[in-house]
């Protein structure tokens, strides 16, 4: 009889759930990316009203984008907003192309081929001067 | 260890109970079983020679009353649709995500048949067709097949993480029923339906990440459905 008395342990969490591999992951970058992007913008609105204060002070704060720690966020930002917006034509070929909810998984990895692609030649333009 | 052509098969299961602890906690049994036994068999095994406090739902453990959609592995599925041989030594068992958890593996179901109830489940035709039945083509008849196939289990439903995080959306599984009427060539309240489905709770919460489709033991292609049932809204082409 290999029945075994039961054993108790807490714990708080379920496990995560194992969802649709291309489906749910890309939902959850999308909305990762969405934030990333939504809170450049946040500072962007407010570099760009320094400009009230005269070109001097619209400089100064302009020259923090020369710092290479922002260089490589505006790496970041750059591969936040290309996911999305590819996710986002994605989305919408799932949404209206009748056929499209077939072929998702392909339309998935074919993003996330043009994302790669293009994040490749973003990166042989911006890296460098990160690492300058 | 297990006998001859058994297997031994560790069941986690996640336990609740208000009257005993106001917090769910885990709970490990291990039992022998034959491979092919399905994990409802088990769990059948854990209640009746182990714990009988252990709750859960099943009816005709067949895998057509819909009653026993679990959250195995972490993926929802029938308990009486899963073999022990293919979860094996070590199986996870929750209750479906999203809605009140009574007691075990017992959730409160009202809200996803709430859901079911508003997008008017049921066929609607005032004009009377005489002394002969409402024909239909197969072509027509076939339109809808797919979403025929519903046993309410409620797996899709609570896959879905909109349904986790938004108690108004409807979900999947009244958007599958839904979809059963308003391509059905005989009904006539598809303008009502694609009505409620336009509003906030309805369609368009939908992100489309496919969790409905792969957790359906019934493999209706359900973001499919739903995809259908956006554009009916978009183009009014009930």
């Amino acid at each position: 009889m290999a029945d075994r008395q039961t054993r108790r342990r807490d714990e708080g969490y379920g496990r995560l759930y194992r969802g649709s591999r291309e489906g749910q992951w890309s939902w959850v970058l999308h909305r990762v990316t969405g934030v990333v992007v939504i809170l450049f913008l946040f500072a962007h609105v407010l570099d760009t009203a320094v400009v009230g204060w005269g070109p001097a002070a619209y400089d100064r704060v302009v020259s923090i984008y020369k710092n290479p720690v922002v260089q490589f966020l505006e790496w970041i930002l750059v591969a936040a907003v290309l996911y999305h917006a590819f996710n986002g034509v994605r989305i919408m070929i799932v949404d209206f192309w009748p056929r499209a909810a077939r072929r998702h998984r392909e339309l998935s990895y074919g993003t996330i081929g043009v994302f790669v692609a293009v994040m490749i030649w973003v990166s042989i333009v911006m890296l460098p001067r990160v690492f300058r | 260890m297990a006998g001859p052509g058994m297997v031994d098969l560790t069941l986690r299961i996640r336990r609740f109970n208000p009257d005993v602890r106001p917090d769910p906690w885990w709970e490990e049994h291990t039992i022998e079983a034959e491979p092919n036994d399905r994990l409802l068999d088990a769990l059948h095994r854990v209640k009746w020679y182990q714990d009988g406090t252990l709750s859960l739902r099943r009816s005709c453990a067949h895998g057509i009353c819909g009653s026993d959609a679990m959250l195995i592995n972490g993926r929802n599925a029938l308990a009486c649709k899963v073999l022990v041989k293919d979860v094996a030594p070590r199986v996870t068992v929750e209750p479906i995500r999203g809605l009140p958890v009574l007691k075990d593996l017992i959730v409160d179901m009202e809200p996803f048949f709430a859901g079911y109830r508003s997008i008017l489940p049921f066929l609607v035709n005032e004009s009377d067709p005489g002394d002969r039945e409402r024909r239909q083509s197969p072509e027509e008849r076939a339109r809808f097949d797919d979403t025929t196939k519903c046993i309410l289990c409620a797996a899709c439903t609570t896959s879905c993480p909109i349904f986790w995080g938004d108690g108004e959306y409807v979900g999947p599984a009244a958007i599958v029923n839904a979809h059963r009427f308003v391509f059905d060539s005989r009904d006539q309240a598809g303008k009502e339906r694609l009505a409620i489905l336009a509003e906030k709770s309805g369609v368009f919460r939908c992100r489309t990440t496919f969790n409905c489709t792969e957790a359906c033991p019934r493999g209706i292609k359900v973001t499919q459905a739903i995809q259908e049932v956006k554009r009916a809204v978009l183009f009014n082409r009930a």
